[in-house]
């Protein structure tokens, strides 16, 4: 298992480097709840500026592999590289000490607290004298949030009060401002409405513009298709296979969800049916 | 950008009636300005009824008033407490518990280990004193905090069995006896004694710092939302807000420096400070009681510590999303550890109080006042769900239960219907808010 999962690692490492260095390599991770294998010697990497897809039904082990990487779940085995060097990453303030920021599933917002309170969670600007600097802390969220919402103004208000987009632009605007390198986003835009998905897919695109590296986890592969430039595939917490967009269609990566089939524009893991 | 913003505002505001215009520009939270007309209510209510059943109003007078602030002390500086704890979706059941734990700790300190030690009346026991209990009160408060967050139990289950531990544990340091009297200086704490009150010139002196500092701070806040260009009240609006808090202020202090000492006290005082008695007896004011300043104090720094300090954002963010909380990289462990350490610190500050208003420490001090704690807390507007709450609510709230209590006193209601009364008003209350939040969502 072990010499199979190393040649996998490699293998792609050699399929999708073009001799860059990833940016964040998570290496034969695992983690079990209560005996249950959620990630099981999963291994993914990710290079400056590209968009790498993460794909599965619920329960695949998508969310839990990327919390592992967020800080959020402490994993039972493997190992993290950030720009090549290991990592430790152990809560999820390490992850953010690496430049790693996550867009959660669930928004992780607090709702009885205003936008720019839940914008500097955890870092929060203060003053000389240790106080929370409020007025500067609502300036700085005014200023990310007129570029991602231009139509916000509810910056008094709790976020409980905001629509599902405003909320969700709160979510984002606290990733973004902190000049992340690796940005995680768990189904960002489950909870928009078109117009919406379309402002995340343009933001997505002139972030990866910038040089950071997403991850992306989503349902909808139409949308994988038109942003990622990679797609991962999981099942049974297992990776079925990597490829890249354009070497694989749409009903063979159906196919790596569903049965667990590795098409041969994919590169195979360990999870792959044995054909 | 901000002038589209207020342009955009106009159009809304059109619609508004007169009063509505008036909270969006003063900001004034509306369940503060209904709780503030719920006890102008029972006030006058009491007073009306006083003059009807005895044909004398005594509820209004400043006797009554200044008498109902010195007992809503020390309940109060707990609830100041107990609304982070429930804000942080936990609660203490322990309070009362501690509070006479502690008590008999000070008492047994100051009457068998300092008075002897350092000689009856040394100018340091009552230090010493203090200390040791906001020591204990520290140290049993972390001890809760340890088990609620590092070993998992549930704080109900926690702070029960402190509710019950630590007043067996009471009675075995003094075994049932009562301690008594307290250090002479000790005793001033609870504004018992005639003397443990400030005097006319310093309640002013104090009401006129007060009413300097609200201007400051509404200055201040002002300036800064200008420098970054954002929406300002309008002018008049933060005159009026500055105006209220004044006279509020300098109201007190009429009120606090209208009542006077007993002609008997006052004749004493004067005939041992030499003072000629003049035509028609000495007037002495009481001014503010000691008890009642610490309560404002501790009202003051743990609204300080709740809106303008990271420890307490990160409550109401926990109490808000306990996850998100976590993910944002807050130790929620080690905030709560320290929220129920300084609960149990304001327990003790509440324990210097009614050990010294009684003048005594004895295992039952502070019976049933979880209860009168949580109460107060949650009529003050905290909800139980966690994340919602405020300090000067909880206080109101304790100012509230204790008007009921006093007023009842003094109409000379059974204690059996006190207690029916107070109990039901809890439920009436909270009935109420959920009417209230409902409507405004």
């Amino acid at each position: 298992m072990t010499t199979s999962m190393t040649a996998h690692t490699s293998s792609t490492i050699q399929a999708f480097s073009d001799g860059r260095k990833p940016l964040a390599e998570m290496r034969d991770i695992s983690i079990a709840f209560g005996g249950i294998k959620s990630v099981d010697h999963a291994s993914l990497e990710l290079y400056e500026g590209e968009v790498v897809a993460l794909l599965g039904h619920n329960g695949a082990g998508k969310s839990t592999l990327i919390k592992i990487l967020s800080g959020a779940y402490q994993r039972d085995n493997g190992e993290i590289f950030i720009n090549g060097e290991k990592a430790t990453i152990d809560n999820p303030r390490d992850a953010k000490r690496y430049g790693i920021e996550t867009i959660y599933q669930t928004l992780a917002l607090a709702d009885n607290v205003d936008a720019a309170a839940n914008l500097f969670l955890g870092r929060e600007i203060r003053t000389k004298w240790g106080t929370l600097d409020d007025v500067a802390m609502e300036a700085a969220a005014r200023e990310v949030m007129g570029r991602l919402n231009p139509n916000f103004r509810r910056f008094k208000e709790p976020v409980k009060k905001l629509s599902g987009g405003q909320r969700q632009s709160v979510a984002i605007a606290r990733a973004i401002h902190f000049n992340a390198n690796i940005l995680i986003m768990d189904e960002p835009t489950a909870a928009l409405g078109p117009q919406e998905t379309q402002q995340v897919a343009d933001l997505t695109l002139q972030l990866k513009k910038q040089g950071i590296g997403i991850f992306l986890i989503s349902h909808d592969i139409h949308d994988v298709f038109d942003l990622a430039d990679r797609v991962a595939v999981m099942k049974n917490g297992r990776i079925v296979g990597t490829a890249r967009v354009g070497d694989v269609t749409k009903d063979e990566v159906l196919g790596m969800i569903i049965l667990g089939k590795c098409p041969p524009g994919a590169i195979p893991g360990p999870g792959a049916l044995a054909s | 950008m901000a002038s589209g913003m207020d342009k955009s505002a106009e159009p809304a505001m059109a619609q508004e009636s007169a009063f509505q215009r008036f909270l969006r520009a003063t900001e004034l939270d509306t369940r503060l300005l209904g709780m503030v007309g719920a006890l102008v209510l029972i006030w006058i209510g009491f007073h009306l009824a006083g003059i009807w059943r005895t044909g004398n109003g005594i509820f209004l007078s400043p006797r009554n008033l200044w008498i109902l602030l010195v007992q809503t002390s020390s309940i109060a500086v707990m609830t100041t407490g107990m609304v982070m704890i429930i804000v942080m979706r936990h609660i203490d059941l322990s309070v009362g518990s501690l509070l006479g734990v502690i008590a008999v700790i000070m008492g047994y300190a100051q009457v068998y280990v300092l008075g002897p030690w350092l000689g009856v009346g040394h100018p340091a026991i009552w230090i010493l004193t203090v200390l040791i209990g906001l020591g204990a009160g520290a140290l049993l408060g972390a001890f809760h905090g340890y088990l609620i967050a590092y070993a998992g139990i549930p704080s109900f289950i926690v702070t029960l069995g402190g509710l019950i531990v630590w007043r067996g544990a009471a009675w075995a340091v003094i075994r049932g006896e009562t301690v008594a009297p307290m250090d002479e200086r000790f005793e001033l704490l609870g504004g018992g004694p005639f003397y443990a009150s400030i005097g006319a010139t310093a309640s002013w002196v104090l009401g006129l710092i007060v009413c300097v500092l609200i201007v400051l701070a509404i200055r201040s806040g002002r300036q800064s939302r200008q420098k970054f260009n954002f929406p300002l009240r309008p002018i008049w609006a933060e005159n009026f807000l500055g105006a209220v808090g004044c006279l509020l202020t300098l109201g007190t202090v009429l009120l606090v420096n209208s009542y006077y000492f007993p002609p008997k006290l006052a004749n004493d005082y004067a005939e041992a400070n030499n003072i000629p008695i003049p035509e028609g007896g000495l007037m002495i004011p009481h001014g503010f009681a000691i008890p009642v300043l610490i309560a404002a104090a501790a009202g003051i720094i743990m609204t300080f510590v709740a809106v303008r300090t990271r420890f307490g954002r990160y409550i109401y963010a926990i109490g808000g999303n306990p996850e998100a909380a976590e993910l944002a990289g807050i130790n929620t462990r080690r905030i709560t550890l320290l929220m129920f350490s300084i609960m149990g610190i304001l327990a003790a500050v509440s324990a210097c109080i009614s050990s010294a208003r009684l003048n005594a420490a004895s295992n039952a001090l502070g019976q049933f006042d979880e209860l009168y704690v949580i109460a107060a807390t949650v009529i003050g507007g905290t909800s139980l769900a966690g994340g919602v709450g405020t300090i000067y609510g909880a206080i109101l709230g304790a100012l509230v239960m204790q008007s009921l209590q006093s007023g009842m006193t003094l109409l000379n209601f059974d204690s059996a219907f006190k207690d029916m009364a107070v109990g039901s008003v809890l439920v009436f209350a909270v009935w109420l808010d959920q009417l209230y939040r409902r409507r405004s969502n």
